[in-house]
């Protein structure tokens, strides 16, 4: 029998992430909610991850009419839908083989959206040229990460390929990572800063990977998750010289681009900065950008679809992007037709233009407001300080925690981050995402919540932090009350 | 290189129908595609129960509308029910909606006669590939030496090829005896693995049951990945980029072999069972392995571990683009199983979509439901157009001399023999391609019809074969068979 010994090693080097056991551990509380247990509140709010839909968000309705007329085009002849939707729906399905979602299509996506995507690139980039060669849709922008980095991994027997990730990072990049063999190199993010690059930082974690691995890549998330940071041209140019000068790919993850809220702030791609600067630059600096239907707007988790734009590769190392993505078949079709809506908004005097504009403004401005006030909330919170968060669906406040949690945990054997969040989930019903699963590990402590929720969900989880959080360190203060396990 | 040739069939396939999009005259009009296992493509029909419920989930407004039956209405607001935030664009829990996987399991449990199934074991994937190559990566070990050797049949799946390579592992071929109607031989089986020793150490074994390709559509250039990059990973150059065989359905005793000959050589079994919903040979029945498997009890029902995997994408319902799959786990060991778990969460969930295609599929109306009657129309028409397409296939072919053809018991395609004379091979040589992609370029060029060559799959030395698609329309099957019955007679007398 295969047993634990025979698993191949590399999977078994994947680290395991504390977000799967708190993910567990609500789980738990849910359905021992639902089989009657009383418990200080109704139910488990869960901002630990990005879903706006998950928290109630509402998705676009354009997106939902156009793809429900693609499943089911007996809908092309119903009135009540709007007519741009309905000639959306009908325009995509002649794209689609046998005039239906349910053919495959080509591995690296259809032709006709990556076109779409390649328009919706040179427009955002103010005429930068894109080509649909260029552009590689697959199931979630994590497995068109994959196969970046994959291309970069090195063979048995040489120096591991390493890639710089920032500190903090997306959960999942770690376990990405493990899973292609390829070592991380962590560069630290300047909290004190707004959780800025620094290109010292950069310089100085490139040093520490002598010796260890062969750095390749770095990746970049802008805006930052879990940080909110936006880089401003500046910064991205500097980064671009940095990645020339020592011959890293630049892997871009752009996912909350649609998504920037703070005043003054604006969004660059990395693509645009790089077409504006010298042709030595612009012409050889490997690039590849991710998006996806995950973004703050749409929101579209569950349709698992995402594109890639590679920007000066060797077109004989392309080819093998395009092999890799061959063993998932493809992208679902139906997240494909999404993504064409998404590059594609309707325009002033389109039927849809109304209801989409509010819709997208209504996100915005929630998000916006949500920050705001949260950001607000918690830092008034003894023990919690929080950065000014420009962009994305994420708030990342600091713990300052006393001593006596930290021991506890040390005891425990769990970070205390984790520790508090555990505690957090027990006693208000409340799941966010503790700092170390983002890469911290210099001994500071962080929390990350989803802030892309209904304004009222906002508040109750607010609420509840604020409660369990004072609790906490009001029991701390007077050790002699007794501390809840 | 080999691979280069089926670039050529389908670049040309591409340049022919955008010749005839701007109004070239050629002896046909349009291009028949008959070069995937993709129903959808070729003309048929996706099923109207599967799709108003799939639009309901994704608009949730038709579910009060009274457009749609009430059945339809009622599933998709109890999948949303399931769905977080009542919506298909939510993150669900990495294996799949807990709903669904046990809906999944009691599928499996009816259609093994009770041979209970259990929901921990199984996930659902975006497609069944995708399940597999998560499997491989845990067996496969890409540091060994020697290399990690996985048992496959000629001809067999590309995309499996492809999956097992890119980890590192080595391909050991068995092949499938055609004279048996593509049987699959315990002998061959010791033959392959005795061949393994001291080349690779072999630890799984992968079977196709019903015998079929699995059609994934992959665009020219995809079908020639430079195995340069891959190779220094190989131990020798496998050339099978191809899908499966045709229609073969394993008997019982079959099975039962398969399962002592891999209890004995300690081999992890892979079973893709996508196919077991399109079996029409008058006496074929599909078995699964799992069922064979804890029927013959205790110790093999215990220790033997198996993969099984099904998919949405075959089967009259044919959604291969909504990727959703399954695998189900039997015997593995807990640890392992949690590093399989792991694996799947990296990539969050399956699309939600694919799951509730899944869930459709294995849960379909039944009698007295609203939607019963056009669903069992719909279903009752498909099943008759594929037996009427498997047997017109098997007779037309059959009487064109040079062809032999197996009967084709279950699947979607035809693999016909192809005994081509001498002239021809010699001109193919001459032109630099294989004798099969010879063939099939000239039936392209002269009838508009797109097949795949047998080399392409993998085929026993000196033999040719032609890979068509028998899940069409009738109208497209017929108007292929009469286009290739013009073109063979008028090639074998070219090259008489």
């Amino acid at each position: 029998m295969t047993s634990l010994q025979h698993v191949n090693l590399r999977v078994r080097g994947i680290r395991d992430s504390p977000h799967s056991r708190l993910q567990s551990l609500a789980a738990d509380i849910t359905q021992q909610i639902a089989l009657g247990a009383q418990k200080p509140f109704k139910e488990v709010i869960d901002v630990s991850s990005g879903d706006p839909h998950n928290a109630g968000m509402k998705p676009v309705s354009l997106v939902r009419q156009v793809l429900a007329v693609c499943l089911y085009p007996q809908l092309l002849k119903d009135n009540n839908l709007p007519l741009d939707v309905r000639q959306r729906a009908q325009r995509l399905l002649e794209v689609c083989d046998g005039g239906s979602v349910g053919s495959y299509t080509d591995s690296s996506g259809m032709p006709h959206v990556k076109q779409s995507i390649a328009e919706f690139i040179m427009r955002r980039d103010g005429g930068v040229p894109s080509h649909a060669k260029d552009v590689f849709i697959s199931a979630g922008s994590q497995r068109a990460l994959t196969v970046g980095v994959k291309l970069l991994a090195s063979g048995e027997g040489e120096t591991p390929t390493g890639v710089l990730t920032p500190t903090p990072c997306p959960h999942t990049l770690p376990m990405l990572l493990d899973e292609a063999g390829v070592t991380p190199v962590p560069y630290q993010l300047m909290e004190d800063r707004g959780w800025a690059l620094d290109l010292d930082e950069l310089h100085r974690a490139l040093k520490t990977s002598r010796g260890r691995c062969k750095p390749r890549a770095i990746y970049i998330s802008n805006p930052g998750n879990p940080t909110g940071h936006v880089q401003d041209r500046k910064s991205i140019q500097e980064v671009i010289q940095f990645a020339a000068a020592e011959r890293l790919l630049l892997l871009v993850d752009e996912v909350y681009q649609d998504s920037v809220y703070g005043r003054g702030r604006e969004f660059k791609s990395y693509k645009k900065v790089l077409f504006e600067m010298d042709k030595e630059f612009s012409e050889t600096v490997e690039m590849i950008s991710f998006h996806s239907l995950s973004s703050a707007c749409v929101g579209e988790c569950g349709l698992r679809a995402g594109y890639m734009e590679v920007v000066n590769m060797d077109p004989e190392v392309m080819h093998f992007v395009d092999t890799m993505l061959c063993s998932d078949i493809s992208a679902p079709v139906t997240g494909q037709l999404a993504l064409d809506i998404m590059v594609n908004p309707p325009k002033p005097g389109d039927p849809s233009y109304g209801t989409y504009t509010q819709e997208i403004l209504l996100t915005r401005a929630s998000l916006s407001q949500n920050a705001q006030r949260a950001q607000e909330f918690l830092s008034d919170l003894p023990g919690m300080s929080c950065q000014p968060v420009m962009a994305g669906i994420y708030l990342y406040p600091r713990l300052h925690l006393p001593s006596e949690i930290i021991e506890q945990a040390k005891i425990l054997e769990v970070e205390a981050d984790v520790l508090y969040c555990q505690r957090l989930l027990e006693e208000e019903g409340v799941f966010v995402g503790a700092g170390c699963q983002y890469g911290e590990t210099t001994g500071k402590h962080h929390l990350r919540l989803c802030i892309l929720v209904p304004p009222n969900t906002l508040e109750e989880v607010l609420a509840r932090l604020g409660s369990f959080h004072l609790r906490l360190m009001d029991a701390l203060s007077h050790p002699d009350k007794a501390v809840r396990d | 290189m080999k691979q280069l040739e089926y670039v050529v069939l389908a670049r040309r396939a591409s340049q022919i129908m955008e010749e005839l999009r701007k109004g070239a005259r050629k002896p046909y009009s349009e291009v028949i595609d008959v070069s995937w296992g993709d129903p959808h493509r070729a003309g048929v029909k996706p099923l109207s129960f599967v799709r108003q419920v799939l639009a309901a989930c994704l608009y949730p407004e038709l579910v009060n509308s009274n457009k749609l039956p009430v059945d339809v209405r009622q599933r998709a607001q109890r999948l949303l029910g399931q769905c977080a935030g009542g919506s298909i664009g939510s993150y669900t829990a990495t294996a799949g909606i807990a709903e669904i996987v046990h809906r999944v399991s009691e599928f499996i449990t009816r259609r093994d006669g009770g041979a209970p199934s259990h929901p921990e074991n199984i996930f659902i994937s975006a497609g069944s590939q995708w399940a597999l190559q998560n499997i491989l990566k845990v067996l496969v070990n890409s540091k060994s030496s020697p290399k990690t050797g996985v048992l496959t049949p000629v001809p067999c799946h590309c995309t499996t090829t492809l999956s097992i390579m890119g980890l590192g592992a080595v391909v050991i071929p068995y092949y499938l005896s055609e004279e048996q109607g593509w049987e699959l031989q315990v002998e061959e089986l010791d033959r392959a693995l005795e061949s393994a020793k001291g080349v690779c150490n072999p630890v799984a074994l992968y079977v196709i049951n019903p015998g079929n390709p699995s059609g994934g559509k992959i665009s020219p250039e995809q079908r020639t990945p430079k195995y340069i990059f891959v190779s220094k990973n190989m131990y020798h150059m496998v050339v099978f980029h191809a899908m499966l065989p045709v229609g073969h359905i394993q008997r019982r005793k079959s099975i039962q072999e398969v399962i002592r000959f891999v209890s004995e050589k300690k081999l992890f079994l892979l079973a893709d069972e996508v196919y077991q919903g399109c079996v029409y040979g008058e006496k074929s029945e599909f078995i699964s392995y799992k069922r064979v498997l804890a029927e013959m009890g205790p110790p093999l029902s215990d220790t033997v571990e198996l993969a099984s995997f099904h998919s949405a994408s075959k089967g009259f319902m044919g959604e291969c683009g909504m990727r959703g799959g399954y695998v189900e786990l039997i015997n593995l060991d807990p640890d392992v199983m949690k590093y399989i778990y792991k694996l799947f969460s990296k990539d969050s969930c399956a699309p939600v979509l694919g799951q509730i295609a899944l869930d459709l599929m294995i849960n379909p109306p039944q009698p007295g439901d609203p939607s019963y009657p056009l669903y069992n129309v719909e279903t009752q028409n498909i099943r008759t157009m594929l037996v009427h397409n498997v047997k017109r296939a098997f007779e037309v072919v059959n009487s064109l001399p040079g062809f032999c053809c197996q009967p084709v018991e279950g699947g979607a395609f035809a693999f016909p023999r192809l005994h081509l004379p001498p002239k021809a091979i010699q001109k193919a040589k001459e032109v630099g391609l294989q004798p099969d992609t010879f063939y099939c370029i000239r039936l392209l060029e002269e009838a508009g019809v797109l097949i795949s060559p047998g080399c392409e799959y993998g085929q026993k030395e000196g033999t040719h074969h032609i890979r068509f698609c028998i899940m069409t329309s009738e109208v497209m099957m017929e108007e292929l068979l009469r286009r290739l019955t013009c073109f063979h007679t008028q090639f074998m007398k070219d090259f008489s």
